[in-house]
């Protein structure tokens, strides 16, 4: 049984159609790659797993219990966490209380100060300014601390919308070896990228998504060769 | 800036304030008729009235913060935790607890004013808001200003469209001195009443984790889901709060002017939505903010400025002045005074 599956889903903006007939599997401990041009539906395939829109065709299904349908808050609970496109961190709050948030689904308040120090310490520029206000930090800082927000929910799968966007290079690097790192510790991870040369690097399995419905799937390795996905997504970098 | 017509507007308007402010005071400083003592007086009535104001300011702005709805039926939500205090404390006066311990029974009206104000405004939120939330548009204001209707007749059907005396426990009507001044011991007790239960509910919000989820909310609802916030408990506990403060602000203003009646909520609540409004709508601070400075202008103004110019018996059109000073301020500074810039359209 995968971690996750998603099976022919469908999700509609009014009469329009993101996304059709997707369908994908990620599991447990892997790193799965989504790619594809702007536009494509990667971001709202991630909002239908989050439960943020609704799907209106198929199923979706995580550890075999089927979640569409359920609220988005009630995903989360379930251990689904997502980084959204634009890290859409919490401005007016401090960087404290912005982790704080991370782990809102969560009780048990001991087990949250262990996993706060283990954030911490995987991104220790966010230590130095937890009395900040979020909006005061840099784009790289807020990728930092979305990522951190996420991780204190203690999600067994997190979906990650286009965690390089907008960085230098040099950041870019980073944040995908702390991708690795996350998952190295055990989290699952479903990645969207523009950035599909590093994508399937480091991805066990990927799908290409084109206007809406998958187009190619294969492991991160066989994709990286596939002459479509070199001369649309990967170009001449 | 660019300098367009809005612009001259606003510059003249503000100079023509600023005109008829020192004209005023200058007046009133050189006809010198009021002492020490009955300025102090003014300010801490002012003081006073703008607690009450902030409180019920609160309600509206959080609500905004978080659905971006004007709260129509705030103020009448807040009638009736005034009138179940009322009869509450009607029934207090059988037991003499306002004679051998005052302090105790304005506590309990202030709570079941609050209690109730804060019952009443979960159940508008969740059988009124909640259903029309999704449909957007005009209908959750439009339904609100329906709640506002349907509160105060249903006020008016079950206790009549009479004005009831609130009662005036004689600890009330004394006064204290401070230094050579003496301050009435209602204004003492409804200023340590609102500062209480502003500084509670500043706890209350940056403090808590409910709290600090409404902010989130406020900010943005859509993160706010994906941390795994239940919004729509977030939006309970915001119109749970803003109940609260408005049911302790209602009482504290019923026992200032010592009476109620059905349509008390109407002027309180526009006067503290604009408060809110001069603050910056969704702002916390600019709530409290709002409702003092609105307070001390409808204390001081009319005296202060209005009399310096002549005209007569100034303390009547303290209404005018203060939604005067409303306008002024939102035309030189739309987003209210601790609001942000509304972010510009393309
Ligand atoms: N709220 C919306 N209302 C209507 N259409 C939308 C909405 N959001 C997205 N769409 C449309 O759905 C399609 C898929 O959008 P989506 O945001 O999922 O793309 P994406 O693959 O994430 O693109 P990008 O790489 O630019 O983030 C696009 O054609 C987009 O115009
Ligand atoms: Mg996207």
């Amino acid at each position: 049984m995968s971690l996750l599956e998603v099976v022919d889903v469908d999700v509609l903006y009014g009469n329009v159609r993101a996304i059709q007939g997707v369908s994908l599997c990620v599991e447990a401990g892997q790193i799965v790659t989504l790619i594809g041009a702007n536009g494509a539906g990667k971001s709202t395939t991630l909002n239908a797993i989050s439960g943020v829109l609704p799907i209106s065709r198929g199923a979706i299904r995580f550890k075999g219990q089927l979640i569409s349908g359920l609220a988005s808050h009630g995903i989360v609970r379930l251990g689904i966490s997502q980084v959204p496109e634009g890290r859409r961190i919490f401005g007016k709050l401090t960087v404290s209380e912005n982790i704080s948030l991370g782990s809102f689904v969560r009780n048990d308040w001991h087990e949250i100060q262990q996993d706060r120090e283990r954030v911490l310490e995987l991104f220790p520029r966010l230590r130095e300014r937890l009395r900040q206000t979020a909006g005061t930090l840099s784009g790289g800082e807020q990728q930092m601390l979305a990522m951190a927000r996420a991780l204190v929910a203690r999600p067994a799968l997190i979906l990650l919308d286009e965690p390089s966007m907008g960085l230098a290079p040099m950041l870019v690097e980073q944040v995908f070896e702390i991708i690795k790192e996350i998952n190295r510790q055990g989290v699952t991870i479903l990645l969207v990228e523009q950035n599909a040369f590093a994508a399937l690097e480091i991805a066990d399995q990927a799908y290409v998504l084109a206007s809406g419905a998958i187009s190619l799937t294969g492991s991160g390795a066989e994709l990286l060769r596939h002459e479509q996905v070199i001369s649309a997504y990967l170009g001449e970098g | 800036m660019r300098k367009d017509f809005a612009w001259f507007v606003r510059r003249g308007l503000l100079l023509c304030a600023i005109l008829i402010v020192c004209a005023g005071i200058i007046g009133t400083v050189r006809a010198d008729r009021y002492s020490t003592e009955q300025w102090f007086d003014l300010v801490a009535f002012g003081l006073t009235l703008g607690g009450v104001y902030a409180l019920i300011a609160l309600g509206y702005s959080m609500v905004y913060g978080v659905l971006r709805l004007i709260n129509f039926a705030h103020g009448d939500t807040m009638t009736v935790g005034v009138f179940i205090a009322y009869f509450v404390a009607r029934g207090l006066e059988h037991t003499k607890l306002f004679e051998t311990s005052p302090a105790v029974a304005v506590a309990i009206i202030l709570i079941v004013g609050a209690v109730v104000s804060a019952l009443v405004a979960l159940l508008v939120e969740r059988f009124a808001y909640r259903p029309v939330r999704a449909s957007g548009g005009f209908a959750p204001l439009i339904t609100s200003i329906g709640m506002s209707f349907l509160l105060q007749q249903t006020c008016r059907g079950m206790f009549g469209s009479g004005v009831k005396a609130y009662p005036d426990p004689g600890w009330l009507q004394g006064s204290m001195r401070i230094g050579t001044f003496s301050v009435p011991n209602v204004e003492v007790m409804v200023l340590c009443a609102a500062a209480l239960v502003m500084a509670g509910l500043y706890l209350v919000v940056n403090g808590t984790r409910m709290g600090t989820a409404m902010r989130a909310t406020a900010e943005d609802p859509r993160a706010a889901v994906l941390m795994g916030i239940d919004i729509n408990k977030v939006i309970a506990f915001t119109f749970l709060l803003g109940g609260l403060t408005a049911g302790v602000g209602g009482v504290l203003y019923a026992l200032i002017y010592k009476q109620v009646y059905f349509m008390m909520g109407f002027l309180p609540g526009i006067k503290a939505f604009g408060a809110a409004v001069l603050g910056g709508i969704g702002s916390i601070p600019g709530a409290m903010a709002g409702g003092i400075i609105l307070g001390l202008a409808e204390g001081i103004g009319p005296t202060l400025i209005l009399d310096g110019l002549g005209i007569p018996a100034p303390y009547q059109l303290r209404d005018l002045f203060a939604f005067a000073l409303l306008i002024t301020v939102l035309i030189c500074r739309p987003q209210g005074l601790f609001g942000e810039a509304p972010a510009r359209r393309a």
